[in-house]
């Protein structure tokens, strides 16, 4: 009986943690769309910087689309920790008795429904703009999804530690870039090997194994990089 | 009793008094074979049948690839160390690893790039070796700034150990990723389990040259880890003491 009275508080408090992020994330809209136009005016750059040339597009157009949507999560994470650290609630949730995995669990998915989600729903809209053959759209939105859930879980570590910093949005692009760099080429060679006919089982199955680490790793990451920022 | 040494490598005075006597051996080691290498390397070793004279450059290339690797975990380990036992050596030694560690990895990159234009025609190719030492290096820049952001020292010293240990992870599947992602760099030429494919008389002055680069190495953050101790401990009596004693 107390077992299971354990895992409903456990769940429960999951889901009120998730409850409260997107409620708070739908009270602040700008925030939401933000990421989002940056993506579109970001991938906007590029015909006019480089070539609108379609055959030049289709050659980069995989590439594209995925370091935008890289530099588009890469934008939202600062807020990530950012309120709760400096209203004082992420103290209480690190004192208080919920199992703190979860919390910051909570918080990396609602992040990823808010970020990493749009953003790979936007994404064909763009492939299309940038001429991307058809071919590309499917491998496109399944690797930026398991992508994307990587890099919220990645840049949480980078958030973490760097909420206790004022001016901590560049340092952590910095330091979470690199990390970044295995996410960003499967993900683009995903694309880029469907364009051609190619299998990408791969691929695929390399991003799925990233992400079932990060689920493990990042989260335990990110907790002690909190009390650690959260002590400083 | 066998965990003594361990406990007391907790205490920076133990060991500022204790690695005193080491320098000097390790300065005169690491000259004398760094020099035996490079003379036995430059002058002596024969030219490649392909390569010609360019390759030479193998004797400053590899070693500082060797250790900027070696150099990363030697960082995200000590860090482990001052997280799980909550010593405060083992946080001066990883501080001092990463500017180290981004020295030789910016040596290699540098010597690599060299070696490349005459043996590939060009200074610089999205090869899988060098693009994941360019990430490596970045890796080091970005424990570095990390370092740099903080305030408060003890927080410093814990958040950089969490990024040392977050990319240790990354380390080997950033390796293997651009691994398979393209590839130019020539294989492993030196293995411990097999036959080695360079010859002889152009490996032996290599391996002296690597255990001379790793010696160095230790010298260079021994020195940068007493400084460490030195600035930290600024306030205690003996530091003081010690300053008192060399005027």
């Amino acid at each position: 009986m107390a077992d299971q009275s354990a895992t409903t508080s456990v769940l429960s408090g999951f889901l009120a943690s998730i409850r409260r992020d997107l409620l708070v994330a739908a009270r602040h809209k700008a925030e939401l769309t933000n990421p989002l136009v940056f993506f579109l005016i970001a991938v906007t750059l590029i015909p006019l910087g480089v070539s609108p040339e379609k055959s030049v597009l289709v050659l980069l157009a995989p590439g594209i689309v995925w370091v935008m949507a890289l530099l588009a999560t890469l934008l939202s994470l600062d807020g990530l920790f950012r309120s709760d650290y400096e209203d004082g609630s992420l103290e209480q949730m690190l004192i208080s008795p919920q199992s703190l995995y979860f919390t910051v669990m909570a918080k990396i998915l609602v992040h990823w429904l808010v970020s990493g989600l749009p953003v790979t729903l936007m994404a064909p809209v763009l492939g299309l703009m940038l001429h991307l053959p058809g071919d590309g759209f499917l491998p496109l939105l399944t690797s930026l999804a398991l992508g994307t859930a990587s890099m919220s879980l990645i840049g949480a570590v980078g958030a973490a530690l760097t909420v206790s910093l004022r001016k901590g949005g560049l340092l952590l692009s910095l330091i979470v870039m690199p990390l970044y760099i295995p996410v960003l080429i499967f993900g683009a060679s995903a694309v880029q090997s469907a364009i051609q006919g190619g299998a990408i089982g791969m691929q695929l199955a390399v991003l799925g194994a990233f992400l079932a680490l990060a689920i493990v790793l990042a989260p335990i990451a990110a907790l002690g990089a909190l009390k650690i920022s959260s002590n400083g | 009793m066998a965990w003594q040494w361990f406990h007391r490598l907790g205490s920076p005075r133990w060991f500022y008094e204790k690695t005193s006597p080491w320098l000097p051996w390790l300065t005169v080691i690491s000259i004398a074979l760094i020099v035996t290498a490079a003379v036995w390397g430059l002058a002596f070793a024969p030219a490649d049948y392909k390569q010609g004279n360019s390759y030479r450059i193998i004797y400053i290339h590899v070693p500082a690839a060797f250790l900027a690797l070696a150099g990363y975990y030697i960082m995200a380990i000590s860090g482990a160390v001052g997280l799980i036992w909550k010593m405060k050596l083992p946080f001066m030694v990883m501080k001092s690893a990463a500017p180290i560690g981004a020295i030789l990895t910016f040596i290699s990159l540098v010597t690599g790039s060299i070696w490349g234009k005459p043996t590939w025609g060009t200074w610089w190719e999205w090869d899988a070796r060098i693009t994941s030492m360019l990430i490596l290096f970045f890796l080091y820049l970005g424990m570095i700034a990390l370092q740099q952001a903080y305030q408060h020292r003890d927080t410093a010293d814990k958040s950089s150990a969490v990024l040392a240990l977050v990319g240790m992870v990354n380390i080997p599947i950033i390796y293997k990723s651009v691994d398979w992602w393209n590839t130019l760099h020539q294989p492993a030429t030196i293995k411990f389990t097999s036959k080695s494919t360079i010859d002889p008389s152009m490996l032996y002055p290599l391996l002296i040259m690597v255990i001379g680069f790793y010696c160095f190495y230790a010298l260079v953050l021994l020195l940068y880890t007493r400084v460490e101790i030195l600035r930290r401990e600024n306030r205690t009596q003996w530091v003081n003491d010690l300053i008192a004693n060399n005027k």
